[in-house]
């Protein structure tokens, strides 16, 4: 029964990194920007919720509602005023401008909030748990993967039922022919990055709820997500979940044979995955 | 009534002038064709009127304004829609897809809708859920037409709509004009292959090395005068 336990704790850790990993997936979809400063903006708003929590002294889930509009205004103007610039046919100027993005909001967030560790408080929640069957289960990571399903599930409608997803997928197939249909790519590309920061406000509600954070633990986040990206298929979004899942179950499973071996199992499954479907999971059909 | 006109019109293909000093007008409800050899400058014509190709001087009018200045959104959403040559269709959008993105500019209530559409080309109706890159080059070249006529633009741009295609759906494609003539809109059509277009245009301009040499109605054009301003003066 205790292989049962990890596999659920695992697929629910899955959860998370698909969150951290669904706007990732979005933007590289869309305009084919691999962001090296996501993990650091998911640091970002998880610091920015916790300042209204503690200005404002709200609770999480409203500080997030407050948070994400806000982030999404940050994801609209950096689109608009620095990416929009390095997008083209060398794909060298985005990795080195989100690189030093990165190092950026590294160190503003050292400067303005410390170095210090910091969690965000949702009091009794936390520790609460629900039993599922055999297993019993805890109530923020089942949240956390539920928001994951929903985030996923949202997005995907967004992009293949309505009018701005299609303006996303035929600005991503040929942005010249897009102009003629009266779209204006860096207008869709703002959007899009704006949108993909809500969503990592929402991935920063849980990295701060579940652990203790500070400025410096963005990368290591970049590496789970991408790993999610890239085993999922690049621009699926239920790959991403997928891909998600594959690590989270392969670090848990790692870890109860060894705790020392919790992240490097999560790294040798994503290995041994891209040696069996090299283009991932879900792979478009076209690329 | 002159609808759109250009002005000494000049434009460059990267480093390549294109277009030297084009004068050009379309009056409204008229078709118009453009022919002339590869390289002649009929496609930089368009794709400056339509503005994807900035104008390196003179004007482009459309309905009194002078909209040389404008970007390609700015100017479909005023009304002139482009069927870009080799079709560009959007291969992650279904047929049904693509043509409602035709509409993401310029929202308007006309003659062209997903129905109408459908009307004119009918096997695209049967076809509305595939990719729009699984259909034969000239249901697609129908995919990429019904996709402008969706704004229900005023001026329509047909950038070498035959091009590529057997002569009996070329026929097919033509045959969809006079009805969307009808519906109001002026037609540029743009070929190399005169046939189709002499028969469907109102007026006939010959352009060769980025200038027009010939200009009249089909009527009083003589093959050998359209021979001569198509490939130069003969030897």
């Amino acid at each position: 029964m205790i292989w049962v336990d990890t596999i659920v704790q695992g697929v629910l850790l899955g959860g998370l990194y698909a969150l951290f990993a669904a706007g990732l997936s979005l933007v590289f979809g869309i305009m084919r920007l691999v962001n090296l400063a996501h993990g650091d903006l998911i640091v970002l708003a998880a610091y920015l919720i916790l300042f209204v929590v503690t200005v404002l002294g709200v609770h999480p889930l409203v500080a997030v509602l407050l948070a994400a509009p806000m982030m999404f205004a940050i994801g609209w103007g950096l689109q608009r005023l620095i990416l929009t610039r390095t997008l083209g046919d060398d794909i060298l100027p985005p990795l080195l401008v989100t690189f030093g993005l990165s190092i950026v909001i590294q160190n503003a967030l050292l400067e303005g909030f410390t170095a210090d560790s910091q969690r965000i408080p949702m009091g009794a929640i936390e520790t609460a748990s629900v039993a599922l069957g055999p297993v019993s289960v805890g109530l923020i990571p089942l949240l956390t993967f539920a928001s994951a399903v929903l985030v996923i599930f949202a997005l995907n409608q967004l992009f293949y039922r309505t009018s701005l997803g299609r303006a996303f997928r035929a600005v991503s197939d040929d942005p010249t022919t897009a102009q003629l249909m009266g779209i204006r790519p860096a207008s869709v590309f703002a959007t899009a990055t704006g949108i993909a920061m809500v969503v990592v406000t929402i991935a920063a509600l849980y990295l701060g709820v579940r652990s203790n954070f500070d400025p410096t633990i963005g990368p290591a986040r970049l590496i789970y997500a991408f790993e999610a990206v890239i085993i999922g298929g690049l621009g699926s979004l239920w790959g991403t979940l997928a891909g998600g899942i594959i690590i989270g179950v392969a670090q848990t499973l790692g870890g109860s044979i060894n705790p020392e071996w919790q992240i490097l199992s999560g790294h040798i499954a994503f290995l041994v995955v891209l040696l069996i479907w090299p283009r991932g999971l879900f792979p478009r059909a076209f690329d | 009534m002159t609808l759109l006109s250009t002005h000494g019109l000049t434009a460059f293909y990267g480093d390549f002038q294109a277009l030297f000093g084009v004068d050009l007008t379309l009056g409204a409800g008229e078709t118009l064709a453009i022919i002339g050899a590869n390289g002649a400058g009929k496609s930089t014509l368009l794709r400056s009127v339509c503005g994807l190709i900035p104008a390196a001087s003179g004007m482009i009018r459309f309905d009194g304004a002078d909209v040389g200045a404008l970007s390609a959104p700015e100017i479909m959403a005023l009304g002139i829609a482009m069927v870009p040559e080799g079709r560009r269709l959007f291969p992650s959008l279904s047929v049904e897809e693509n043509l409602l993105i035709g509409t993401y500019g310029r929202k308007t209530q006309g003659t062209w809708s997903l129905s109408t559409v459908y009307d004119l080309f009918p096997v695209l109706r049967e076809r509305r859920h595939n990719p729009g890159t699984a259909l034969s080059g000239g249901q697609q070249q129908m995919v990429a037409i019904g996709r402008a006529l969706m704004s229900n633009p005023r001026v329509l741009l047909c950038d070498e709509i035959s091009l590529g295609l057997a002569p009996v759906v070329i026929k097919d494609i033509y045959a969809a004009l006079p009805r969307i003539k009808e519906g109001g809109t002026s037609v540029i059509v743009v070929e190399q292959d005169i046939g189709q277009a002499l028969r469907v245009a109102d007026r006939v301009v010959c352009m060769m090395e980025g200038r027009i040499t010939l200009e009249g109605t089909p009527a009083r054009l003589t093959r050998a005068v359209i021979h001569d301003a198509y490939f130069g003066a003969r030897v």
